[in-house]
């Protein structure tokens, strides 16, 4: 069985709602659209308080080349433009839509039939790059970095394959899982879509094994597609890594920055990615909606909502039996690599992969102990680094110390602080190292 | 509630794994070593081995509370008592009380909390305070009690098979290796030796265990008794007043240092490639002073000496970085 080759570590994987059907969750009463949903230059607002949008209706317009648009997911009238708290813990500018009916753009195709890559013979690939980039996709998986840039290889760099992550290595999260298992027909055309957008005649679909439903569907539905390969993996954190990814699926190795994917010829997309490119293409639908897994040990009923973009976090909890008398720590994500949210009036984002609660007992960190240097951090770390030691020169300010060390090829899974046996903060030291060195890094070449 | 949310960076879940697991876990690995030792030694394997885990956590709490004035001793994370029972392990079964503790004060005192406590040491504290009754109390460090003498200080003491091998090299005399043990004694540890280091099979089990619960790797282990038994083995063919290779495995503390001394995870380099340089280097001296130095024995030494060079081995030896290797061929 694949799977990629340096360090790894097996969480539980506690994937309390897996087999749960999609549900729909109900329409909010106000939905609030942050500007900031990707990485690169937030969007730009387009309406004024008191405008009336519907179901599609454009909100704010993409801010640069790496940049998405941003739609509105309901019908009503915008109530505000204004800061709002969003999923980085941080006030930013968002639109404010008070709910009105639930009325859609004509443009959207609604219907439930399957189009398929024959029936419209008129797309080439600057079209689908196009519809993909006014649509608003971004990357799916959580790291929402906007899907059609990495569609626009730079000159000299060619594709070779597309590679489709339906790992889900992050412990609790099912989204990606209940996807494939009723939207396994649409997947696959929005496969067939990436691949024509980059002109290469092979994909692969990385499935970790702790998923032999989608794994069998998968392999069952891709018959008709020759090109389009399952990939059964190890189950191995943290495989979703676009990096490990591509080590375990095709056995190479994505060089350290500047490198990027394309360099060593892939393209990698998550498979949340591809349903939504499958239905900006073929039904015309922009990015307003996602799957999300809301889950936890002490919540009633973890399942996985299909919810509108704006949705506050505290209704989808409401949808799912409540909010636990023993909450202590709610993640926007999954436990690795989640982010410990602030409040739950934060509405959901393009990249709300889960919502994750915790008890009061799970959320404690255990207080630290000396480091024994049993070098478990380093036999796990996926990237071949040392964390000991990068965590240490880290909080002893040593930055050229850690440049050297390539703290900045630390891809922050946080294996290293997992394994711990000292329960030390690894990976917080590194992240303060790892931001410091890239702004010394920026401000370097900035002077040339 | 909302403003009761705990809040605190990824990751959030944690393996469970604790400084106690992994202390406690060699701890277990060292239990059937240590029955063993009180089989062929009696009594005065647990005497020696009592007063010596003892004195050892007492120290280390003594030392904690009272001269570095610490809130929280460290004496319940299971470092202690390890050292108590690896020094105990190195002591003969015949040895007085006063020796023993004055031991464990060096081993912990000077080789453990001088530094700073656990995962500040630079040497292994069992071997320094070995070492130092070594030098300090040769003749009763190094009178062994021969297997299956139960009393304690009034054991019957015979030659060791190191002592054995010794004298066959200062002598030139092949026939003195006839007096070994036949190679299943050896192994099985039915031979004089310090109390813990004698039943070789027993050690190695303990040796897999660690390995299968990944409490440590293979790396140490393996290339110690590796390289030990190749440079015997070549040194036995060419001249067979050199002891045979399974013989020299199963004396002295080889297996014992081997398995639990060298990877001690404070002193012994970080990455695999480091720990096999170590562990080469250690069992390369082993041979060197058990045939040409001084001492029968040179496991000790060898560690120790290997100690002071691993921040050295950290320094230079790094993991394979991802994406090293097509990194290296895009260079050509």
């Amino acid at each position: 069985m694949k799977t990629f080759r340096i360090g790894g570590v097996h969480p539980a994987e506690n994937k309390l709602s897996a087999g749960s059907p999609i549900r729909e969750a109900a329409l909010p009463k106000q939905a609030i659209f942050s500007m900031f949903q990707h990485i690169g230059a937030p969007a730009k607002p387009v309406v004024k308080k008191g405008d009336v949008v519907k179901v599609g209706t454009l909100l704010g317009e993409a801010g640069g080349f790496v940049s998405a648009p941003i739609y509105s997911s309901v019908s009503g009238k915008v109530s505000k433009v204004d800061v709002a708290l969003d999923a980085s813990d941080t006030r930013r500018m968002a639109v404010y839509v008070d709910v009105e009916g639930d009325e859609w753009e004509e443009s959207i195709d609604r219907t439930p039939d399957l189009v398929r890559l024959e029936d419209r013979p008129d797309l080439d690939a600057q079209t689908i790059v196009e519809k993909i980039k006014q649509a608003g996709i971004v990357g799916m998986g959580g790291a929402t970095f906007p899907c059609h840039v990495k569609l626009c290889p730079p000159p000299g760099q060619k594709a070779e394959c597309v590679i489709i992550n339906a790992v889900e290595c992050e412990p609790y999260l099912t989204s990606d899982h209940s996807l494939m298992l009723e939207k396994a027909d649409e997947i696959l055309v929005g496969v067939s879509l990436i691949m024509k957008a980059v002109n290469v005649d092979r994909a692969y679909i990385g499935i970790e094994n702790n998923k032999p439903d989608a794994i069998k569907l998968m392999q069952e539905k891709a018959k008709a597609y020759p090109q389009i390969e399952i990939v059964p993996l190890k189950v191995q954190y943290p495989q979703g890594g676009e990096k490990q990814l591509i080590d375990a699926v095709i056995g190479r190795q994505v060089p350290a920055p500047p490198a990027i994917p394309i360099s060593v010829g892939a393209v990698v997309q998550n498979v949340g990615t591809a349903f939504a490119i499958y239905e900006a293409v073929m039904k015309n639908k922009p990015l307003i909606s996602r799957i999300i897994t809301v889950t936890g040990k002490s919540v009633k009923n973890p399942s996985n909502l299909l919810a509108r973009l704006g949705t506050p976090f505290s209704q989808l909890i409401d949808e799912c039996g409540g909010l636990p008398a023993d909450t202590g720590k709610i993640i926007g994500g999954g436990p690795m690599m989640g982010k410990a949210l602030i409040s739950l009036d934060i509405p959901m984002t393009k990249g709300s992969s889960g919502l994750l609660v915790m008890n009061e007992k799970e959320a404690r960190r255990t207080a630290p102990e000396a480091c024994i240097r049993c070098a478990k951090c380093v036999s796990v770390c996926p990237m071949g680094l040392e964390p000991y030691l990068l965590a240490k020169i880290s909080s002893q300010y040593m930055w050229e110390e850690a440049e050297k060390e390539d703290i900045v090829s630390c891809i922050e899974c946080g294996s290293c602080a997992f394994t711990c046996p000292s329960h030390r903060p690894l990976l917080d030291n590194i992240r303060l190292g790892k931001s410091t060195v890239m702004g010394i890094i920026r401000e370097r070449a900035a002077k040339k | 509630m909302s403003n009761r949310l705990i809040v605190s960076l990824s990751p959030h879940v944690h393996s469970g794994d604790s400084i106690q697991k992994n202390m406690y876990g060699v701890c277990l690995a060292l239990v059937p070593a240590l029955v063993a030792s009180l089989y062929f030694f009696g009594l005065g394997a647990a005497v020696v081995l009592l007063t010596s885990i003892v004195s050892c956590v007492l120290f280390e709490w003594a030392i904690a509370k009272f001269i570095l004035r610490r809130e929280r001793t460290t004496i319940m994370d299971g470092s202690a008592i390890l050292t108590g029972i690896l020094l105990g392990f190195n002591m003969p079964s015949n040895l007085p009380v006063w020796i023993i503790i004055i031991g464990a004060l060096v081993a912990i005192g000077v080789g453990k909390m001088t530094f700073g406590g656990l995962g500040q040491n630079p040497f292994n504290p069992a071997l320094v305070g070995r070492v130092f009754l070594l030098i300090s109390f040769p003749a009763q460090m190094t009178t062994w009690p021969v297997s299956g003498s139960v009393e304690y200080l009034d054991a019957q003491t015979g030659a060791t098979p190191l002592a054995l091998m010794k004298w066959a090299i200062q002598s030139g005399d092949v026939s003195v290796l006839k007096d070994l043990p036949s190679s299943v004694d050896m192994l099985v540890g039915v031979h004089g030796g310090s109390l813990g280091e004698v039943s070789a099979i027993l050690l190695l089990i303990g040796c897999l265990f660690m390995i299968v619960r990944k409490i440590i790797t293979w790396h140490i282990p393996v290339s110690i008794l590796g390289t030990v038994a190749l440079l015997s083995g070549i040194l036995h063919m060419a001249n067979p007043v050199y002891a045979d290779p399974i013989s020299v495995l199963c004396s002295g503390g080889l297996m014992l240092g081997a398995c639990f001394m060298a990877t001690d995870y404070v002193t012994s380099p970080m990455v695999p490639k480091g720990q096999i340089i170590y562990g080469v280097a250690i069992g390369a001296l082993t041979v060197v002073i058990r045939n040409w130095g001084a001492y029968p024995e040179g496991m000790s030494f060898a560690i120790l000496i290997m100690n002071a060079f691993t921040p050295l081995i950290n320094t230079y030896c790094k993991p394979r970085r991802f994406g090293e290797v097509i990194r290296k061929e895009a260079k050509k």
